[in-house]
């Protein structure tokens, strides 16, 4: 195996024992390294990531909580020993009654959560990709002090999610948070940001936005600089606009990093757990929670619900799933690459 | 990049220059007003930050750093931190690394759905690893324990690090690969010695950006870690502002005390991170 290029050609084969090599054998000896390149990578993904995924599922379709899901309960007798015997509430297969459950609202707030989610994606994605553009746009003209700009509007970017949470948390504190102090200092009533679920969605969403525009920032730069300036000398001299060369030669031009960014984007917003699990913490009464957390605080607060927080689990995936299929179709249909 | 002509600065004219100017000042304090904020705060007393006259000084003291660093359990959280971050990013690369090469190279059967996988593996909430994980780690005792993080972070970081390397390997010329496999070198030796020495700024970038990811997670540190000397800072910090009497003051001197080492590290990185994010994709 001497050859790397996409197709190496075949090499002197080694005669196997079988006379006439078959398809599969001719396949391994052509890519048994590339194979083997990959594999570290396979074994981790299937120990850490499908196998769990499969039992996620299975437990989605049970009833298993911390308190039932021992096999024995065992009590210490006076004598000393212990007695164990068949936990008679032990966990069982229940089909499909947590989905029934968890989508007719019979448990939690599965619609609102829902809903506060796609609110939630829709306005920061799209406020993080429109101050993305407009800034990068700014950024990328010859000017004074631009490094500086720069480096200042990279900065949100530089801190630990959970830090700005704690951060932006601290500003909308309703007693002495600079927040409430500006607004009463042009003479507007403090607000009590958490009592109420579109303001305390509010504080979250600015941390998130906050957080996630220099990503969009430099990466809507970056493309913007691969755009050839001939292009631009070109328009100028036949006398387009500004807002002309935007939209005709920026816009296209930033297609290709612009699909992957706002996918990206939504993905990591959609999922995003810190902001709204320190800022918000779900006030007031878990109505600002998102599905991640909501499913989270099923899980891990009070009586653990391992099976609930699966099925939510599941579902939340089940969306992406279907919204990532729907945007690589939407993008193959404008000729994109994948 | 100066591809606009040279007349563009002098064409302007100021009242445009001026907004261009007025708009991105305003920009560059919205994005450091947070952080100046908390820095400025945690200089201040408790009674201080409670106090509801706006300040941004008063009575200055490092009182709250020092107290943070002594009296409570933060270097410990710090120390844990660094340790799960440093093993869960060289874990990471040293596994991915030859698949990033290899699906960047090679034309292989189970290329292509080996790609989807890195990618769908980016829109798996937490919510549906967390539960199985953490039965299957309570199964082997390892709940409460640094390996258990190690592992759970792994899932994140391992196809994250294949994807991001798969896009800095593409853009190292496959003539240079070639001109070696020339001269005998085997796969194996190509990558090792030929394209692994180029790639080093990219791995280190994969490398910086692995461990931010590790050091700043909440979800699986909050559910898998119980006592208060095993706690990572993403978790830790939470102690300082409890639902009644929270101490501001503790939490911003420790945030100011988190944030410098990953800004540190962030602003060597940051150049080259987003050519490799959107690179995988684009070039799939």
């Amino acid at each position: 195996m001497s050859t790397v290029t996409a197709e190496p050609a075949p090499s002197s084969a080694p005669p196997g024992p079988s006379a006439r090599p078959s398809r599969l054998r001719r396949s391994w000896e052509k890519h048994w390294y590339a194979w083997a390149m990959v594999l570290p990578v396979v074994i981790v993904l299937a120990v850490l990531i499908f196998y769990p995924l499969i039992r996620g599922i299975w437990i989605s379709f049970t009833n298993l909580t911390e308190a039932n899901q021992a096999a024995e309960i065992c009590t210490r007798s006076i004598t000393g020993g212990e007695v164990c015997a068949e936990n008679p509430n032990k966990w069982e297969f229940v089909g499909l009654d947590n989905y029934v459950r968890v989508l007719t609202g019979e448990v939690g707030e599965f619609w609102q959560w829902t809903g506060t989610t796609l609110i939630w994606t829709v306005v920061c994605v799209a406020c993080h990709f429109g101050l993305g553009l407009g800034l990068a746009s700014m950024l990328n003209r010859p000017m004074r002090a631009r490094g500086l700009y720069r480096v200042l509007l990279v900065l949100p970017w530089a801190v630990p999610a959970f830090v700005s949470a704690f951060a932006w948390k601290f500003i909308f504190n309703e007693r002495f948070g600079l927040a409430n102090a500006l607004l009463s200092a042009v003479g507007i009533d403090p607000v009590s940001w958490f009592s109420d679920r579109w303001t305390a969605l509010f504080t979250a969403i600015v941390t998130n936005v906050w957080l996630g525009v220099p990503f969009m920032m430099v990466a809507l730069l970056g493309g913007m600089q691969t755009i050839p300036g001939e292009l631009y000398e070109a328009a100028e001299i036949d006398g387009a606009s500004a807002w002309q060369r935007f939209k005709n030669i920026t816009l296209p031009g930033l297609r290709p990093v612009s699909m992957t960014v706002v996918l990206l984007g939504t993905i990591w917003t959609f999922n995003m757990f810190p902001i709204i699990f320190l800022v918000t913490e779900g006030q007031p009464a878990g109505q600002s929670e998102i599905l991640v957390t909501g499913a989270f605080r099923a899980a891990f607060e009070g009586i653990r619900n391992y099976s609930l927080a699966s099925t939510y689990g599941v579902l939340i995936l089940s969306i992406l799933l279907v919204f990532s299929v729907f945007y690589r179709r939407a993008l193959r249909k404008q000729g994109e690459v994948w | 990049m100066g591809r606009t002509p040279k007349t563009g600065r002098s064409r302007r004219s100021p009242v445009r220059s001026m907004l261009l100017h007025g708009t991105l000042i305003l920009a560059s304090l919205i994005a450091i007003g947070p952080i100046v904020w908390v820095l400025l705060s945690s200089l201040k007393p408790g009674y201080a930050i409670q106090s509801t006259q706006l300040t941004l000084f008063r009575d200055t003291t490092l009182a709250n750093y020092s107290y943070v660093l002594t009296e409570t359990n933060f270097p410990r959280w710090f120390l844990n931190s660094v340790i799960v971050a440093a093993f869960t990013m060289t874990i990471g690369i040293f596994l991915s690394a030859t698949t990033g090469y290899a699906v960047s190279r090679f034309n292989f059967p189970g290329r292509r759905p080996l790609m989807m996988v890195f990618l769908i593996t980016q829109m798996f909430p937490v919510a549906i690893l967390i539960v199985p994980i953490y039965t299957i780690l309570a199964r082997l005792g390892l709940i409460n324990t640094m390996p258990a993080l190690i592992i759970a972070y792994l899932t994140i970081a391992v196809p994250f690090c294949a994807w991001m390397l798969k896009g800095y390997f593409d853009s190292i010329p496959t003539s240079l690969d070639e001109a070696a496999a020339l001269d005998g070198c085997g796969p194996f030796a190509i990558f090792w010695r030929v394209v692994l020495p180029l790639a080093r700024p990219a791995v280190a970038v994969t490398a910086f950006y692995t461990f931010l990811t590790a050091w700043g997670e909440v979800a699986y540190a909050s559910a898998f870690i119980q006592t208060d000397n095993k706690f990572t800072l993403a978790y830790g910090l939470q102690q300082f502002v409890p639902q009644f009497n929270p101490q501001w003051e503790y939490l911003t001197a420790a945030a100011v005390l988190v944030t410098i080492p990953a800004g540190l590290v962030f602003f060597f990185a940051q150049k080259h991170l987003v050519s490799g994010l959107t690179a995988g994709g684009t070039k799939g």
